[in-house]
């Protein structure tokens, strides 16, 4: 299964894209049952991709919530095109997920 | 002396058989938010918090658009769909197919004289078929029911009470009493807070209502970052209030469910949902 | 000599291990993701970070960004942000948390046809203000949020 979900949404000439992400974002601040300090993971980068072009990158660290949500806007999206999300994290780990537009 | 002793005797009977009628119990317990939040009806009343505390439900409704549990509901479709080891499914155990199901939890099972909650109904699936149980307040139990909440939403909570067993009345009254039982450090009974200063906050949180308590499980806790299930809550509450922890899934919990869910009859379920 | 040279290269690694594998995830990072601007995200004060990030600590002031968080968050593990804009040609957003560990949370680089919006959801470690730059062409602009971040008397375990 993908760690990534992702909802589109035509609103006029402007396309919504939304994605949901299954990552933990630990800060590395935090202690598990055993009192010892859960490492650091949490995604770095995240790329949005319009019919392969970048339309937003983006870098972030753990401040960003568990389970990340975002949502962009962009000019443009017709049937069939296609909306590419990855990302990269702190521990080399990575994912992407495509969608085809309605 | 004997008439006094007669008399008091009388009344408790009395008493007993007037607080023995669950639906005189749940009147009187809508009444009581009736009078405080006259503004609402039953079905705000699935919102929980969110139907008091304005602020806190705009942030509520933004999550809500793409909600956090939905990687759960996958999940859980996904653990709901894979056989057992035996080749049968859950979908064998429960009723109608366990699809759209969980606003009829808990039920009263006469042949087991238990009542039975969709978790406990769960596991005695697994432990039929020869899996072994899933722990009952997160990962997959909460997953597969996160999935069979998503198919009930909408769905008005219906539990029954059979006249025709006096132990599912006798389980009924167990919860209740527990729900009146102050307990703890806090010396907090559930009714100190959620009937008593309903609506009015504690530290900076506001106090949500019973009424509708069970509408909305499992839930994705902001707290927990993932689902949990409403005895995991139950236990944290009982956490906070400094009391002895109630066991997920114990006789104690399935009746206060039961007394709880009961007094919810006709709000529609709609697990899962977010919280703080 | 070699010996010594041998010994002295040695002592050089162990102590750079050590101080590596001290500083955490830092070494992961590093190795994982060269790109990711680091010392960005150090844990400082807001002004060492605007300044790093930036080269400066004055912003525009504007109320042409929009950003829309709640007055009181419910719990500072997710908080829900949407920033939009009528500032044109914005290339980046930066979301800060003032009083966070580290006051960088994200920094979102956008395309031309991309809207000026963004929407996600920030760690607040408590009540502090967050504050929104864009930077459009030449210009940084800034727009501060107040958000309380409450500590509950319940909230279970």
């Amino acid at each position: 299964m993908s760690s990534i979900k992702i909802r589109t949404k035509r609103l006029g000439d402007i396309t919504q894209i939304r994605t949901l992400i299954a990552h933990p974002m630990e800060t590395g601040r935090n202690k598990d049952e055993q009192g010892k300090l859960i490492p650091a993971h949490f995604i770095q980068e995240l790329t949005v991709k319009h019919n392969d072009k970048v339309i937003s990158s983006s870098v972030m660290g753990a401040g960003i919530s568990k389970n990340p949500y975002f949502a962009f806007k962009f000019i443009g999206g017709k049937t069939g095109d296609k909306i590419s999300i990855s990302w990269q994290d702190n521990l080399g780990q990575s994912d992407s997920q495509d969608k085809i537009l309605k | 002396m004997k008439i006094r002793q007669c008399l008091a005797l009388l009344m408790v009977v009395f008493f007993s058989a007037a607080s023995a009628n669950p639906q005189q119990d749940q009147v009187l317990f809508r009444q009581h938010y009736q009078k405080l939040f006259p503004q609402l009806n039953l079905n705000d009343y699935a919102d929980g918090i969110y139907a008091l505390d304005a602020i806190a439900r705009e942030s509520w409704q933004t999550i809500e658009e793409f909600p956090p549990y939905e990687l759960a509901i996958e999940q859980g479709e996904s653990l709901f769909n894979t056989p057992f080891k035996n080749g049968n499914h859950y979908s064998d155990c429960l009723p109608n197919n366990g699809i759209a199901i969980s606003h009829l939890y808990p039920q009263w099972d006469k042949t087991q004289g238990k009542v039975i909650t969709l978790a406990y109904a769960i596991n005695q699936c697994r432990q039929q078929n020869n899996e072994a149980p899933l722990l009952y307040q997160k990962g997959n139990i909460a997953q597969l029911l996160a999935y069979i909440a998503y198919t009930s939403r909408g769905k008005l909570i219906d539990i029954k009470i059979p006249d025709s067993d006096h132990r599912a009345l006798a389980a009924y009254e167990q919860g209740k009493q527990y729900y009146y039982q102050r307990r703890g450090q806090l010396n907090f009974s559930c009714s100190s807070c959620h009937v008593q200063n309903v609506g009015k906050k504690i530290r900076s949180e506001m106090l949500s209502p019973s009424l509708g308590h069970t509408s909305n499980w499992p839930t994705y806790r902001l707290k927990w970052g993932e689902i949990g299930t409403l005895h995991r809550r139950i236990i944290g509450c009982h956490k906070q209030i400094r009391a002895e922890l109630p066991v997920a899934q114990s006789d104690a919990l399935r009746h206060l469910e039961y007394f709880l869910s009961f007094m919810g009859n006709g709000i529609p379920f709609n697990g899962p949902s977010t919280r703080k | 000599m070699l010996e010594t040279r041998r010994k002295f290269i040695q002592k050089t690694i162990r102590f750079t291990a050590c101080f590596i594998s001290a500083a955490g995830g830092l070494f992961n990072t590093i190795i994982a993701n060269a790109t990711w601007p680091a010392d960005n995200f150090n844990e400082t004060q807001l002004n060492d970070t605007l300044q790093q990030l930036f080269g400066r600590q004055e912003f525009i002031e504007t109320d042409q960004i929009q950003v829309k968080l709640p007055k009181i968050a419910e719990n500072g593990a997710v908080v829900p942000i949407i920033i939009t804009s009528s500032l044109k040609k914005i290339e980046t957003f930066t979301i800060l948390a003032e009083k966070n560990p580290a006051p960088l949370i994200a920094q979102f680089t956008l395309a031309d046809e991309t809207e000026a919006y963004v929407s996600a959801r920030i760690k607040m470690a408590e009540t502090s203000d967050v504050i929104v730059i864009a930077k459009a062409g030449d210009a940084y602009y800034s727009k501060r949020i107040a958000v309380k971040v409450t500590i509950g008397g319940c909230g279970g375990g």
